[in-house]
Order: C-alpha cells, then sequence, then structure tokens
C-alpha cells in the first residue's frame, strides 16, 4: 500500500506492507539516524516525533501514518547547522557511543516544545524511555538545561 | 574528621598536580568529541547504516537443549523456500578449533570453539545459518530446518562442573588448550607469595566467607552487528561492530584459511560494547555466508540473541579468608576463586586471573594465595566485560575487609587507609600474577587514593550519616569501599601511529585504537595536538581500519589512554622533529633551537613560519620535496594503577526488602584527565552500570538452563528514573609513565557499586549479604535470618 506522510517538513511517498513497522521504513528511506537497538519498544533507540509526540518508530506500524507529521533527527539539525540541543550534547559530554543520542535528542526536542522551562525531574520522566548503556545521563539533562536557559531553539 | 584522615593531614607533598599545572593547552580541556556533532545528529555511520547494495540477511538456527549431539538435519524445506540463498550447517563450513576471544597472539584462551558443530553446548548455542533476501524469508527458513538431537545430560551448577561422573562438555578431541576437560576445567591459577598458612596462624583473628555473583549481560544498545562482502579485487571486506578489528581479521584468515592480506576489518561508528564486541562472534558467520553466496551478507543479533548466545559476565564463586591483628595489620590472605565460564572458555583464564591480580595488590600484607578454576558448563558463555574478573573479586575483598575493620573496632575509611598501597609502594602480587601468566614487577608512581578516599568521604558526609541513628521501617546505612585496577596488560599491549602532515599544516592522525563510545579518537587526537603545537580541530583522526591504520590490540584491559595514547605521543614527537628539520633548512637556523607554538613554528631569533608554510614547501617547493610522516609503536613494562574510592547511602526497606540507593559518590585518580568531561562519562557509565548489576539485573534460568528474561522489560537496567544523585569526583595525579600524566579510567568503576552497597546495607540494618543482585528476596531473607 501507498503511504504519504509528512516527513520533515517534506511530503514523502512510500510503498509498505500491512505488518511493517515505521523504523523499518524509515531507515529504508534514508532516515538512518533512527536506530535499532530491541525491536520491542524498551529502549527508545528509534524514537521519532508523530503529530508532536515521542513515539518509539518499532512498534507503530508504518500503515498508521498516512497524513501525519513525523520528524526525526534529521529533521532539527545538520552537522553545518546543528539544533542547540545537538551542540549542547557535544559540548557538556553527553555523548559517548552516539548510538542513543539521536532519540535522546528527539525526545528533549519534542519536551522543550511543550515545556520551554523543564524541571529536572520532568526531564528525567521524558528521558526515563531512553536506555543509555555508556550512562550519560546526568550530563545529557545538564545540556537540556543548557538549551531551556538560552530559551530553546 | 581529621582524626580518620591521617594519611591527608600527615602527607608533605604538594597536592597531586592539576592538569593546567603541566601548561597543556588541549590536553585536560572539555573539548568537544571529534565524532560529536556526526552522531548528534544521525549522520555517522554505524554497520547497519553501512551504504552496501542488497544484502542477504543472516540468521542463525540456535539450540533449544543445554547439552545435545545433533543426530541430523535437514536443510531441503528451508533450501527451497523461495528467497533463500543458503543454509549452512557443520558440513559446509572449516572445522577449524579457535577461540572468539579477541586476545593478543597466542590467545591464552583454548582452543575450544568451532564455526558449527555436532554438538550444542548451551540454550542458544550455533546449529545451523541462512541468508536470504530480506529477514522474513530467513526467519521462516529457520523454522523449516529439521534438527534430530540427542539430549545429553547437562551441567547447569557451576559448583558441581568438576565433580566425579559429571558429563565432559568438550568431549572433542581436537580441542587444545584445555587444562583437564574430562574435569570439564577450563583454565586454572594458582599463586602465593609468602607464607599464608603461617601468616592465618600469626593472626588474632581469621575471617572467611564465600561469596556468589550472578550472570549479567554488556546490553549494548547496539547489538553485535557484522556485514561481509567480497570486493573488486577478491577481497573479504568486513565491517564488524567490534573492539578488535585486528584479532577479527587474523582469526578470521585462521578458521577460513585465507591469507591475512586478502581480509580487511573496518570498524565504523559503533554503540557501546562494554567487552562483549572484543569478541568475534559473527564475523565468521557473515564471511561463511558471503564465501558461500558472492552476496554481501548482514546479521544482527536480535536483544534475545544478545542476551543468550552472545557474551556475559563470568559469573563466580569467591571464597576469601583472611587473618587480621588486633592493631589492625593484616596477616594473610587467601582467595579461591571458581569460575563458570559456561560452554566455551572465552577469557577463562585472563577473567579468573584478574579476579586475584587486580584487587589483592591493594592491600598492604606479606602472605597472599590466589587460586582459582574457571570450568565449563551447559550456560551462557562469559566473556570479557568491562571490570574483567576484579568486579567479582572487588565484591568478597571489599565486603570482607569492612568486617574486619568492624572487629579492629576502627572506622572503614580507617583501616583502609591503614592498608591500602602508597604512592612508592609496590606489591610482590604486581610480578606473580599477571593476566593469564606471570606479571611484571612494578611499583606505584602515582596515586592520590588518600584525596580520593577524603573526598568521596566529604561528598557523601560520611561522618555524620555513619552516626546517625537507625530507626524505623526504612533504615539508611552508608558503605564504601577502594578500588584499583591497571593500564593495559604490562609487555604484551601494543599500539601504533602514524601521522600525515597536509600542506595547510593540518594533520591526518591514523591509530588502531578502536573508539567504542569511550572517546578514544578524541582524546588521542588532543594528545597529538598539544604535542604539535595544534588545535584539536586540526588533526583529522582514522581509525580502526586493517587496511588503512596501524596495528593496536584494540578497546580492552583499560589500554587505549595509556597505550594507545604513549604511541600518540611518541609519534607525534617524531613528527614535531621533521617539521622543525624542514623549517630550519627554510630559516637556515639550528631546528634544536625552534619550536612549534599556536600552530607557527617560532625561533628565538624573531622569525616565524605558519605549518601551512612548512608543509607546502615540503611538498612543493623544496629541493627534496618530502611528504612528513612519521608513525610509532608503543608497549609498556609497567601497568599503572587508577585507584578509586566510591561511597554509597542506601535505604533498606525493611518490611519489602527493598534497597534504594539514595546518594553516591566517586573520587577518581586517573592520573591527567586528557578530557574531563569523557573521563567523567566514564566513571558515571561504570557506576550506572555497577548500581543496576548490584541491584536489579539478573538472569533468570528454568530448570533446563534457558533464559527467560532476555529483554529490556524483564532484565533492568537503569535509567534517568532510576538514577541516584552521583557525585563524581577527579583527583588527578600526573603519572610520569602515562602520555601527558594520564592513566585509565575506563573499567575500574564498575567494581564499586556492589561492595559499596552492601557495606552500606549493613550499616544500615545488620546484615551481611554474599548472593548478589541484592534483590528484595535476598534482602528479606537476610532479616529474617538475622532474627
Amino acid at each position: 500500500m501507498r503511504i504519504i506522510a509528512t516527513i520533515n517538513d517534506e511530503k514523502v511517498a512510500f510503498e509498505t506492507e500491512p505488518q511493517e513497522m515505521l523504523l523499518d521504513v524509515l531507515r529504508r528511506e534514508g532516515y538512518k539516524g533512527v536506530k535499532r537497538g530491541c525491536n520491542t519498544g524498551d529502549c527508545g533507540a528509534c524514537a521519532i516525533i508523530i503529530d508532536g509526540v515521542v513515539v518509539n518508530s518499532c512498534i507503530v506500524f508504518a500503515a498508521s501514518v498516512q497524513g501525519k507529521e513525523i520528524i526525526t533527527i534529521e529533521g532539527i539539525g545538520t552537522p553545518d547547522a546543528p539544533h542547540p540541543l545537538q551542540t549542547a550534547f557535544d559540548e557538556e559530554g553527553a555523548i559517548q557511543c552516539g548510538f542513543c543520542t539521536p532519540a535522546a535528542i528527539i525526545t528533549a526536542y519534542a519536551l522543550l516544545k511543550h515545556n520551554p522551562d523543564p524541571s529536572e525531574e520532568e526531564i528525567r520522566d521524558a528521558l526515563s524511555g531512553n536506555l543509555c548503556r555508556c550512562g550519560t545521563y546526568t550530563k545529557q539533562i545538564n545540556a537540556i538545561q543548557r538549551v531551556a536557559k538560552q530559551g530553546g531553539d | 574528621m581529621a582524626g580518620i584522615f591521617p594519611g591527608a593531614a600527615s602527607k608533605e607533598t604538594a597536592p597531586a598536580a592539576d592538569a593546567n599545572d603541566h601548561g597543556f593547552n588541549v590536553v585536560g580541556k572539555r573539548t568537544r568529541k571529534v565524532d560529536g556533532l556526526g552522531l548528534a545528529t544521525g549522520k555517522a555511520l554505524f554497520v547497519d547504516d553501512w551504504p552496501v547494495e542488497r544484502p542477504l540477511i543472516g540468521r542463525i538456527l540456535t539450540s533449544p537443549l543445554a547439552h545435545a549431539r545433533i543426530k541430523s538435519i535437514d536443510t531441503s524445506a528451508a533450501e527451497e523456500l523461495p528467497g533463500v540463498a543458503c543454509v549452512l550447517t557443520h558440513k559446509d563450513v572449516p572445522r577449524t578449533p579457535h577461540t572468539t576471544a579477541g586476545q593478543g597472539y597466542p590467545e591464552p584462551s583454548p582452543y575450544d570453539t568451532y564455526v558449527l558443530d555436532t554438538k550444542v553446548r548451551f540454550v542458544g548455542d550455533r546449529v545451523a545459518f541462512v541468508a536470504a533476501e530480506t529477514a522474513e524469508i530467513a526467519d521462516k527458513a529457520l523454522k523449516l530446518i529439521k534438527v534430530v538431537y540427542e539430549e545429553l545430560p547437562a551441567i547447569l551448577d557451576h559448583e558441581t562442573a568438576m565433580d566425579e561422573g559429571q558429563p565432559v562438555i568438550h568431549d572433542e578431541e581436537d580441542a587444545s588448550g584445555i587444562p583437564d576437560a574430562s574435569r570439564n576445567m577450563a583454565a586454572e591459577v594458582g599463586i602465593e607469595v609468602g607464607d599464608v598458612e603461617s601468616g592465618l596462624k600469626a593472626a588474632d583473628k581469621v575471617f572467611e566467607g564465600t561469596w556468589r555473583t550472578h550472570y549479567a549481560q554488556h546490553t549494548p544498545i547496539e547489538p553485535h552487528i557484522s556485514m561481509a562482502y567480497i570486493d573488486e579485487n577478491n577481497r573479504i571486506i568486513i565491517v564488524t561492530a567490534t573492539q578488535v578489528p585486528f584479532h577479527v581479521r587474523r582469526i578470521i584468515g585462521m578458521i577460513f584459511d585465507i591469507p591475512l592480506k586478502r581480509i580487511r576489518v573496518i570498524k565504523p561508528r559503533i554503540g557501546g560494547g562494554f567487552g562483549t564486541k572484543q569478541e568475534m562472534l559473527l564475523e565468521d558467520v557473515v564471511v561463511a555466508l558471503t564465501l558461500k553466496t558472492g552476496r554481501p551478507v548482514k546479521i544482527e543479533y536480535s536483544r534475545k540473541e544478545e542476551f543468550v548466545s552472545s557474551r556475559t559476565r563470568h559469573p563466580m564463586t569467591v571464597k576469601l579468608k583472611a587473618g587480621v591483628k588486633k592493631d589492625g595489620t593484616i596477616t594473610a590472605i587467601d582467595m579461591y576463586a571458581l569460575s563458570n565460564t559456561g560452554a566455551y572458555g572465552s577469557h577463562a583464564l585472563t577473567v579468573l586471573s584478574n579476579t586475584g591480580s587486580k584487587t589483592l595488590p591493594l592491600y598492604k600484607c606479606e602472605n597472599v594465595r590466589f587460586k582459582g578454576h574457571a570450568v565449563y558448563t551447559n550456560m551462557p558463555v562469559g566473556g570479557a566485560y568491562r571490570g574483567y574478573g576484579a568486579t567479582q573479586g572487588y565484591f568478597a575483598l571489599e565486603s570482607l575487609i569492612d568486617e574486619m575493620a568492624e572487629w579492629c573496632g576502627k572506622d572503614p575509611l580507617e583501616f583502609r587507609q591503614m592498608n591500602h598501597i602508597e604512592e612508592g609502594g609496590t606489591s610482590p602480587i604486581f610480578k606473580k600474577l599477571g593476566e593469564g601468566r606471570e606479571g611484571m614487577e612494578q611499583n606505584v608512581e602515582s596515586s592520590s587514593l588518600p584525596e580520593c578516599i577524603e573526598q568521596g568521604a566529604t561528598a557523601i558526609g560520611w561522618a555524620a550519616k555513619r552516626a546517625a541513628g537507625k530507626q524505623g521501617v526504612k533504615k539508611r546505612g552508608v558503605g564504601m569501599c577502594i578500588l584499583m585496577q591497571g593500564s593495559g596488560i604490562a609487555g604484551i599491549d601494543m599500539g601504533a601511529a602514524a601521522l600525515k602532515m597536509n600542506e595547510d599544516g593540518s594533520f591526518n592522525l591514523f591509530i588502531g585504537a578502536t573508539d567504542i563510545g569511550t572517546g578514544s579518537d578524541t582524546i588521542l587526537a588532543q594528545l597529538a595536538a598539544e604535542r604539535l603545537g595544534v588545535e584539536l580541530e586540526d588533526i583529522q583522526v582514522l581509525s580502526s581500519d586493517t587496511d588503512l591504520t596501524p596495528f593496536d590490540v584494540g578497546a580492552y584491559a583499560s589500554s587505549t589512554t595509556y597505550i594507545s595514547g604513549g604511541a600518540v605521543v611518541k609519534c607525534a614527537d617524531k613528527m614535531r622533529r621533521r617539521i622543525l628539520e624542514v623549517a630550519g633548512d627554510m630559516l637556515g637556523e639550528d631546528p634544536q633551537t625552534l619550536d612549534i607554538v599556536d600552530k607557527k613554528v617560532v625561533s628565538p631569533s624573531g622569525k616565524s613560519l605558519t605549518l601551512g608554510e612548512v608543509g607546502l614547501h615540503a611538498w612543493f617547493y623544496a629541493e627534496d620535496k618530502k611528504q612528513l610522516v612519521a608513525g610509532a609503536s608503543h608497549v609498556s613494562m609497567t601497568s599503572p594503577p587508577p585507584f578509586t574510592a566510591h561511597f554509597a547511602e542506601v535505604e533498606v526497606d525493611t518490611e519489602t526488602g527493598k534497597v534504594e540507593v539514595v546518594d553516591y559518590a566517586a573520587a577518581t585518580d586517573c592520573g591527567t584527565a586528557l578530557n574531563p568531561n569523557l573521563a567523567e562519562g566514564q566513571v558515571e557509565g561504570c557506576i550506572m552500570n555497577g548500581l543496576s548489576f548490584a541491584l536489579t539485573e539478573e538472569y533468570v534460568f528454568s530448570s533446563k538452563g534457558a533464559m527467560l528474561n532476555p529483554n529490556f522489560f524483564d532484565y533492568k537496567i537503569w535509567t534517568t528514573v532510576d538514577q541516584p544523585p552521583l557525585k563524581i569526583i577527579l583527583c588527578p595525579t600526573y603519572e610520569p609513565t602515562g602520555p601527558c600524566g594520564a592513566k585509565s579510567v575506563g573499567e575500574i568503576g564498575i567494581n564499586g557499586p556492589m561492595p559499596a552497597i552492601a557495606n552500606a546495607i549493613y550499616n544500615a540494618c545488620g546484615i551481611r549479604l554474599y548472593e548478589t543482585p541484592f534483590t528484595p528476596d535476598r534482602v528479606l531473607a537476610a532479616l529474617k535470618a538475622k532474627e
């Protein structure tokens, strides 16, 4: 079946099968910043934003995003023009292996959109679905607080 | 507080040197990571992002039984399934005994593993491989393979593995390096210094106990993943999530009898390792499938396979006996470790050795014995895991030290302060016990352990909290431990580096060292920039490609900063001399008088040249035109230990048995912290993993040896909301043998949470826990036993 959705402000059409997951489609379509860590919705490495809400794309059927607005890590900044969150994660030492980083940044991006001045507890709650085995949580929180103080994006 | 810090009060030397005291410009700074923005924007390439045309997807059929012989395999239905490219069984692959452990050659691990075998030795062991056009087809094909097994009796308890009458797990004749296969013994260690029996006799009190640690998995968020293809020159290219690209090349060459020159191993960005990727686990599978099909093949472990079929932390039973005099002098320490290596002996000997060698030198004691065995069981396979045996040893040692301190009537800090190894000191263990063989004599050239103890105690509020009363259902307590590790394997680990100067005065740094998220690309570039008088941005790093970079043993044994860093410093110093020679020619001055400052060659005469001018001259204007290049290798005859002191405050709910860590402090001496952001990150990562290992991570097995909870829902690693406040303190020293004064920091911290929490639980409610993890049921059982 053919699905048309908006991905990072661009209308994108793709073919999918009824049982196919959005993570697989996104990666096939070139959004490689969306990572696969468990395929069961437990690790959060594949987090993206659909209509303003953070979801794990490994447990979302691709066929369910007809007409929806999707934001992936590729949609918020590039190495040339990084989003303040991307710069802050780098400068605060919040990146170790970097595999969970895009999804953590996407989660933080959605948080700051809804809540530009979150408390530490609210940041911790928001990030609680993004596993980081390297243990960068404190520095992630520092980075997000720094961006919030600067007025987000 | 002064009374419990006699060491600190009487210390006459100046406080440990700060990185800034050495006038560093790039080293010691919280720079960005050289790969940071690529990772933050999702542009960085991991294995699964590597561009390759239509790879086949590989899948592995695994054993449902803990121990069985394969009587027959029928693959015909699977092979007939449209979209299946090939199915491989033990009949189709070379039978080359090898170890999957990525270690220096010849490896100290037994050659007891086969690409595919006629026998399966644990639930999750390999039975057959499939390659198909899609993952769905490959999964379908696995279900069509018919295997007839002859089930064998299995060993599921390592404490009985060497008993008479047990089945022999490695009864194959072509395995080698197994000390006693008939008794399922995969490794054996035994050393003694002084005379332990007399030491015990001389003691006023002898303590003994048995500590048991459990199965755990590294759970990198990126599971193991490998891809292989054959290039236009008929070479085999392996792109893989590995900590050890050069060892992988060698092992693959040996298994398939392929000349090394035909193999290229590339490590792109990888999503964490923690030891589990110091192993050749999927590379042989993709090579076998690509050789058969001629097509690119990619395999990624599912999260379930990552838990069940990859590698784990060796569970251990540690028996410890030690004698102490009333005044707090330790008269003897006698440690025995029984390690469960699971079905294969990967890292069996070396992890076991480290249980003694990385723990026992910490305390001054003349009579010390360490013995140990690693045994085969029909359980998941042990492997390298951050901490590498020391984690298990420290749980026992630091628990027992606490018991001794209490008996002597001393504060745990004071007891440790009077007994721990000091700067300038040595231990006979360093020489007697290395990693799987004899070690190297060494003195401790740098240590701020006294400061670590003091600063950690202040951060946690030790004195006040220790003295606080324990009322109510929820009881709070504080506990602590001290630790050491090493920096690389003395006399064995080698790293190499090469530098090339470009005509704009920038450099390419080529290193075999393997950045697995640790930030080694960044700190190695910082070292090069420091010695060359340039900025971090002037160093372009290319690492971990067996075609393009010089050799390095890889990311393990806490070696990269110290060993690979040593190579980079040597290499940069050579390059510097070459630059000054060319500049000397250009200026008509003696190179010896020149210096590089802020990207310029400067002369006492006041003349200067930019590095760009020197580079351009060397390539295009000089009569004797040349590419400025340099290379260097580094090996160290010592392995300077980093030190740390960890402090935990816990709250024990005596009704439910739940243990909550309410505060945690760790003060660490890693020499110069080359990049404090990254050094703190290593400590924090260690502590987070150590905390959940101590409290929530646990394999649950069926009575037949199958893991029942192979997912992140049932196997709990910690996230932001589980994290207690962490106070991470660096207490720098300047290690004279290290690059710009640095020692290691990657592993040491993971050994702390388990003993610190155990000691805090005792302080809170008077129970000593000897089995891990400290789950509510174990706590309640101990509370009940106490009553």
